[in-house]
């Protein structure tokens, strides 16, 4: 990765809302861009800026195509060759994006570690469960291969999977969802990491499981401290874990607050619109309410949400509303919120 | 009402041949399931992956033969099970589709079936297409070309062009982001306004089916826990595993979760389903006589329209 400009300071944005917790990770005017078509760069992150404190949960929302897995695969250090990256990102003290290969290879699985949406694609078929969790244990606390496999009993015990000595022997095919995604979690957090980036762990799971999935995220997290970053379509899924919550909308950050905040009082009409699509069983309704149009193809100029907008007026047409902070720790990009 | 499909006494397993030296098993996938769908009726089929939803979706599209009991489709159908009027909208609208073949012939393939020309048949999937919601030279473009939304209305426009009187519907919304699935939700609400049809709507989600359904049935393990209305099933929910179900979905307006709420451990396999109450493994009411007795589907106290399998139930 390249650092193309230096990190920036961005007016309003980065507001710790635990000042109590030390800051953990500090993203500043991230921008990811892929070279498109023609020579045209096409943009999937822009100007992001955002922290997270120790031990905290940050849930992150939109839709599929907002550049919700582009932030996180930045802080991992997965983005795809070709990715052009600006910005900084900080953790734990350390630049990011500053770092080779090698020191990404000892950051990663150790620092931070991932949990994918889909664990039977994130896990190799043909090696053991066991085998795969002892792997991270190998590499960065230079376990030997048996007390390492011990270990990784231990992590399948410590995630509820019940007779983790015969699970560790199993193949992924052999688990159920819910079980692998545990298994996925146990993997992650072999390191004890600082940071948890969980990209929609639970959207392939059904709704019992995931309520298990979302109980052992909170658990972990009080018992290791570790911060977490929770990504998710479901804005009701993120209000089950998150402390603070940050909208994405086009690769931008329309609005981010604590999470009360956030569902007491949403300003940004893309949030009030994700709210207003939720199916609610206390209030049935005959009619949903959907936002028109959909995140993709070209992006209109002025705000990213003009187009989709029920507020939309000439002015949000021309101009990009900047993300200004309305109340305490509520920040938001539009130029009709006052 | 009249009924559209009875099904009485279902059961479906299937033989596991594992191998020369081993046991041979019986998958016991659906066990004594009846239940009525009636003409222009929503009915949700509700529970977790292995409960038995999508084999009985199967079963009543005919895809799948039952070991024993009936499935019966009423005079509406003219009775005949062999041409039954039924079609199946599935999960995940990418492998749904055929890549190669464009979406006009896609949507029009059931009418090829039904010897319908190709100029009348391009002509019907361009009307359908418009009624789910999709622009007019849609029929001339591919699968690839389309989002997850616009492929699951695909697949809609395709279940309609035969006139069906029944859709079965697996987990259509699975799939697809919140945002999308309010519209697929609007758009399947709207087909049913406009014309007298029936759904059976398979889903593991509660909040969604609460949208749509007018009955709900609730399967857990190949055997019906609950069998209600929408209403006194959200209100009054009789049935712990319907309440689990429930308690489950998430929601905006709690806050952050409590953890030690969710519903323990995972669903048995039904290789070999516990004797007794198949829920009584994970169930919080769970006593002895659960362990022995299989509890009938019998009205929960005071709402006779209400049926529960549970000793204990609400």
């Amino acid at each position: 990765m390249s650092v193309a400009t230096p990190a920036l300071e961005v007016v309003g944005a980065g507001h710790v809302a635990q000042p109590d917790r030390p800051r953990l990770l500090r993203v500043s005017s991230l921008s990811v861009s892929f070279p498109g078509a023609e020579g045209r760069e096409s943009e999937v992150v822009s100007e992001l800026s955002y922290e997270i404190a120790q031990g905290e949960t940050l849930g992150v929302v939109g839709e599929s195509g907002c550049g919700k897995t582009m932030t996180s695969l930045a802080i991992m250090g997965l983005l795809p060759t070709g990715a052009k990256v600006s910005g900084s990102i900080e953790f734990d003290g350390k630049d990011l994006t500053a770092f080779s290969s090698r020191q990404w290879r000892c950051h990663r699985g150790r620092d931070v570690a991932m949990v994918f949406q889909e664990p039977m694609t994130a896990m190799n078929p043909v090696m053991k469960v066991g085998q795969q969790i002892a792997e991270v244990l190998v590499k960065h606390e230079r376990l030997s291969k048996r007390a390492a496999f011990g270990r990784a009993v231990e992590l399948l015990a410590s995630v509820h999977i019940p007779s983790p000595e015969r699970r560790a022997q199993d193949y992924p095919h052999q688990l159920s969802g819910g079980m692998r995604q545990r298994a996925m979690i146990a993997m992650a957090l072999a390191c004890r990491p600082k940071l948890l980036v969980a990209d929609e762990p639970t959207t392939a799971l059904d709704v019992t499981v995931q309520a298990q999935i979302l109980d052992l995220m909170l658990e972990l997290q009080e018992t290791y401290g570790t911060a977490i970053q929770f990504i998710s379509h479901n804005l009701a899924v993120v209000s089950e874990v998150a402390h603070r919550i940050m909208v994405m909308y086009s690769g931008r950050m329309v609005e981010y607050a604590p999470a009360e905040d956030l569902f007491a009082n949403p300003l940004h009409p893309y949030t009030q619109g994700l709210i207003r699509t939720l199916p609610d069983i206390a209030q049935p309704m005959a009619e949903l309410y959907t936002i028109p149009g959909s995140v993709g193809g070209k992006r209109p100029s002025g705000c990213r949400f003009s187009n989709r907008c029920p507020l939309a007026d000439a002015r949000c047409r021309e101009a990009e509303p900047a993300l200004r902070e309305v109340m305490p720790s509520h920040h938001v990009a539009c130029f009709k919120v006052n | 009402m009249n009924a559209l499909v009875e099904v009485d006494n279902l059961n479906l397993h299937f033989p596991i041949d594992g191998g020369f030296f081993k046991e041979k098993l019986t998958l016991r996938a659906l066990t004594d399931v009846s239940f009525s769908v009636e003409e222009d009726e929503t009915l949700a089929i509700v529970g977790e992956s292995g409960s038995g939803k999508t084999t009985l979706g199967y079963a009543i599209s005919g895809l799948l033969t039952p070991t024993s009991g009936r499935i019966k489709f009423g005079a509406a159908l003219g009775g005949h099970s062999q041409d039954r009027p039924v079609q199946l909208v599935f999960q995940d609208p990418f492998s749904a589709l055929d890549p190669r073949m464009m979406v006009g012939d896609i949507v029009a393939e059931p009418l090829r079936l039904q010897g319908v020309s190709r100029a009348e048949r391009l002509q019907q999937a361009d009307d359908v297409l418009e009624q789910v919601g999709l622009p007019a030279e849609s029929a001339r473009r591919y699968p690839h070309e389309f989002s997850g939304g616009q492929r699951q209305r695909i697949a809609i426009a395709r279940a309609l062009i035969a006139k069906p009187k029944l859709i079965v519907a697996d987990e259509p919304l699975s799939a697809l982001d919140v945002s999308i699935q309010s519209q697929i939700l609007n758009l399947l609400n709207k087909i049913k306004r406009d014309r007298t049809i029936s759904y059976l709507f398979i889903s593991h989600d509660l909040g969604v089916v609460h949208h749509l359904a007018d009955r709900v049935v609730v399967l857990y393990l190949g055997r019906i826990m609950e069998i209600a209305s929408r209403q006194d099933l959200f209100a009054t929910p009789s049935h712990p595993y319907t309440q689990a179900l429930l308690e489950s979905v998430p929601r905006i307006s709690r806050g952050r979760r409590k953890p030690g709420q969710a519903l323990k451990g995972e669903i048995p396999t039904p290789l070999s389903p516990p004797p007794g109450c198949v829920f009584h493994t994970r169930c919080p009411r769970a006593q002895e006589v659960c362990r022995r007795q299989v509890p009938e589907l019998l009205p929960a106290p005071g709402r006779p329209e209400q049926l529960s399998a549970c000793h204990f139930k609400d």
